[in-house]
C-alpha cells in the first residue's frame, strides 16, 4: 500500500442553505484505486456533498481538487470531461433509447464526430460508431447485461437499469466513478450482483466514491469510510475503525435497523 | 463485429428513402395536374421546415414556437437580395441561411437558458418581433403590401417556373435533408440530442454540453426553415408578412406533432396531413358555413392538436410502426428480457 496517490481531495467543504449548514467544513481524501464510502443518517448532508462534487450544486466555501485540478465552479459536463462520471440514486437512464445506445452515449466524451461529419456520414464517423458499439458491448458484458443490449432501456428491471448506469459511467474510462446510493431499491440478489461488478472493476484499477445507506455493503466492500452526521464529519477510517468509533456507533450504527428500513421507504 | 451489427441499433439503410423518393418522383408520369403539384410542392416546403423542427422538438425535446421567423428570414433575404440587389438566387439562399443561423445563435444563447413554457413563450415572442420587423421595415421589405417580383430560380439555364419542375426541386432538398438529419440522429450527435430529452441531468453527467447541443440543433433547424422560405419566395414570386405570422409557427409544430415528433418521416406525413386537411377545409367549410371568416383553420387544427396529444401523443408514424411490428415475429432478444424479468420476479423482494 505504498503507492497510494490521492485522486480526489475535499478540503473544508461547506454548504449553507439560507441559515442551515447542510455540510460543515468536511475534508477527506480519496486515493487512487480504492473504494471510498461516505455514510451517515438521513439528512446528514451526504447528497449535498455528492452534488457539490459532481457540480450540480455550488459550494459555499472550501475546495474540491481532482488530481490537483480545482473542481469548484465547474459544470457537471466539464467534470465528466475531466474523468469523473456518476450514477444516480433515482435512476436516470435515457428511457428514449435502447440499452446499448445508453452506454454509447456514455462514450460521448471519447468520440470526435461533430454535427457536420455526422450529417455527411463520413467514413471516419462510421468507423467510430462501430468501435463505440463494440466498446459498449464490452461494457455491458462487464456488468452482465449484454443480452439485453437491444431492449429499450425503460423496459429493464430496476436492478438491470442500475447496472446499465454503471456500464454507461464506465465506458468512457473515467478515473473516478461516483455512485449515489447504488444499493437503494435493489433486492438481495441484485445487490450481490452489483457488489461483484464493483469489486471486479476495482481490480482493474477503477476508483469508486459512493454514498450509501446499506451498512452491510459499505462495511464489506469499502477500503475507507467517512461518516458524517448533521453535516459534520464525525469519523474516518477503515471499516474496522468505524465499528470501534464510539461517536459513530452512537450517531449511526446504533440505529442501523431503523435506518435500513428508512432507506427503502 | 462488423457494420452489420450496427444495423441492430440503427436502420441506416438508404433503400427506404430511395424507394419513397423514386415513387414520389414518378408521380408526374401518371398525372399532369398543376393543382396536385402545387399541393405536393407546398408539402415539400413545410416538410423541409418540419425536418429541422422535429430534430429540435422530437429528439432534443426543445420546443420552438418561432420557426416561422426563420422561414420568413429566408424568404425575405432571398426576395430582397435577388429582387432589389439582383443577386443570384442560389447565393441569396446561402446568405439567407447564414443570416438565419446567426440570428438563431444570437436568439438561442439567452433563450435556451429557459425551459418548458418559458422557452415556448420566448420563442413565440421572437417570432412576433420578426413578423413586426417584416411589416414595419417597409422600405426594405415592402411592409404589409408585400414584396413583388421575386425572380424565379434557375440551374444551368433551366428556370424552375412550372409546378412540376418546382416539385422536383423542393423534394430533392427534402431528400437530402432527410438523409442528413437521419445521419445525425444515428450518431454521437443524435445520442447527445436524445439524451437531453431522456434525462438532462444524466446527459450533463456523461459530458454532453447541453447548451452547445441545443444551440447547434436550433441553428440547424433555422437553416432548414430558412432554405425552405427562400425556395418558397422564388416559387410564389410574391411574399407578405402574413405568411410568417405566429400562427404559421404553431402550424409547423402541429405538423411535427401530428406526424410523430420523434420521427423524421413524421415531418413529411405531418406536412402532408396538414396541407390535405387545409385544402379540404378551404373547400368545404365555406360551402357548409358561408358566413365563416378565415380563422376557422386555427380552431380546427387547435382541436386536432389537442385530440392528437390525448389519443396519439406519439403521432401518426410511430403508431403506424407499432402496427407493423405487431405483424412481425418477436425478436429473440425479447425472450432474453422475459427470462430476466421472471428471474427477478422470483428473486424476491427486499422489503
Amino acid at each position: 500500500m505504498s503507492n497510494k496517490r490521492p485522486i480526489l481531495s475535499v478540503e473544508n467543504l461547506t454548504k449553507v442553505f439560507g441559515g442551515v449548514v447542510a455540510v460543515d467544513n468536511v475534508s477527506f481524501t480519496v486515493d487512487e484505486g480504492e473504494i471510498f464510502a461516505v455514510i451517515g443518517p438521513n439528512g446528514a448532508g451526504k447528497s449535498t456533498l455528492f452534488n457539490m462534487i459532481t457540480g450540480v450544486l455550488p459550494s459555499s466555501s472550501g475546495n474540491i481538487y481532482f488530481q490537483e485540478k480545482r473542481l469548484n465552479r465547474k459544470k457537471p459536463y466539464q467534470i465528466a470531461q475531466m474523468g469523473i462520471t456518476r450514477t444516480f440514486q433515482n435512476l436516470e437512464v435515457f428511457d428514449n433509447m435502447s440499452v446499448i445506445e445508453n452506454v454509447m452515449t456514455g462514450a460521448h466524451i471519447t468520440m470526435k464526430t461533430n454535427i457536420l461529419t455526422a450529417g455527411l456520414r463520413l467514413p471516419s464517423v462510421k468507423k467510430e460508431e462501430i468501435k463505440t458499439m463494440e466498446r459498449a458491448i464490452e461494457a455491458l458484458e462487464a456488468v452482465g447485461i449484454s443480452d439485453l443490449a437491444y431492449e429499450m432501456a425503460d423496459r429493464l428491471p430496476y436492478g438491470s437499469q442500475r447496472l446499465l448506469e454503471i456500464a454507461r459511467a464506465a465506458i468512457s474510462n473515467p478515473k473516478l466513478i461516483l455512485l449515489d446510493e447504488p444499493m437503494a431499491g435493489l433486492n438481495s440478489e441484485e445487490s450481490r450482483q452489483l457488489v461483484e461488478v464493483i469489486l471486479k472493476m476495482r481490480e482493474k484499477g477503477m476508483t469508486f466514491l459512493f454514498v450509501e445507506h446499506d451498512m452491510e455493503t459499505v462495511m464489506s466492500i469499502s477500503d475507507s469510510i467517512v461518516v458524517i452526521d448533521n453535516g459534520v464529519k464525525i469519523g474516518e477510517g477503515t471499516p474496522e475503525e468505524i465499528y470501534q468509533n464510539p461517536q459513530v456507533v452512537a450517531a449511526y450504527l446504533g440505529d442501523e435497523e431503523e435506518e435500513g428500513v428508512e432507506a427503502y421507504a | 463485429m462488423n457494420s452489420k451489427s450496427l444495423k441492430l441499433i440503427y436502420n441506416n439503410s438508404i433503400l427506404g428513402p430511395i424507394i419513397f423518393f423514386v415513387l414520389l418522383f414518378c408521380v408526374p408520369l401518371v398525372s399532369s395536374s398543376n393543382y396536385l403539384f402545387s399541393i405536393l410542392t407546398m408539402v415539400g416546403f413545410y416538410a423541409l421546415v418540419c425536418i429541422g423542427l422535429t430534430t429540435l422538438t422530437g429528439y432534443a425535446g426543445q420546443i420552438s414556437l418561432g420557426h416561422a421567423a426563420f422561414y420568413g428570414i429566408g424568404a425575405y433575404s432571398s426576395a430582397v437580395l435577388t429582387g432589389t440587389y439582383g443577386l443570384n438566387p442560389w447565393v441569396a439562399i446561402i446568405i439567407g441561411a447564414i443570416i438565419s443561423a446567426v440570428v438563431a445563435l444570437i436568439v438561442g444563447i439567452p433563450t435556451f437558458k429557459l425551459k418548458g413554457y418559458y422557452l415556448a413563450l420566448a420563442t413565440l415572442g421572437f417570432g412576433i418581433i420578426v413578423y413586426t420587423l417584416f411589416k414595419e421595415l417597409s422600405t426594405i421589405t415592402g411592409g404589409s403590401n408585400g414584396f413583388f417580383g421575386i425572380p424565379p430560380i434557375s440551374l444551368f439555364g433551366f428556370e424552375f417556373i412550372t409546378d412540376t419542375s418546382y416539385f422536383y426541386l423542393i423534394w430533392i432538398f427534402v431528400f437530402f435533408a432527410i438523409l442528413f438529419t437521419r445521419n445525425i440522429i444515428h450518431s454521437r450527435i443524435g445520442r447527445g440530442l436524445r439524451s437531453i430529452e431522456g434525462s438532462e441531468i444524466a446527459a450533463d453527467a456523461v459530458g454532453v454540453n447541453l447548451m452547445n447541443y441545443k444551440l447547434q440543433i436550433f441553428v440547424l433547424s433555422a437553416i432548414f426553415a430558412s432554405v425552405s422560405g427562400s425556395l418558397l419566395a422564388h416559387y410564389v414570386s410574391f411574399i407578405n408578412p402574413d405568411l410568417f405570422v405566429a400562427n404559421t409557427s404553431i402550424f409547423f409544430l402541429i405538423m411535427v406533432i401530428m406526424g410523430g415528433k420523434g420521427n423524421i418521416w413524421g415531418s413529411i406525413v405531418g406536412a402532408a396531413m396538414y396541407v390535405l386537411l387545409d385544402e379540404i377545409l378551404k373547400h368545404y367549410v365555406p360551402m357548409l358555413l358561408p358566413n365563416v371568416g378565415g380563422q376557422f383553420e386555427i380552431v380546427f387544427f387547435g382541436i386536432l392538436l389537442v385530440l392528437t396529444l390525448i389519443y396519439m401523443p406519439d403521432g401518426l408514424v410511430p403508431r403506424f410502426e407499432k402496427l407493423i411490428s405487431k405483424f412481425k415475429k418477436k425478436t429473440p432478444t425479447n425472450g432474453a428480457l422475459q427470462s430476466t424479468i421472471s428471474a427477478n420476479a422470483t428473486g424476491g423482494d427486499n422489503k
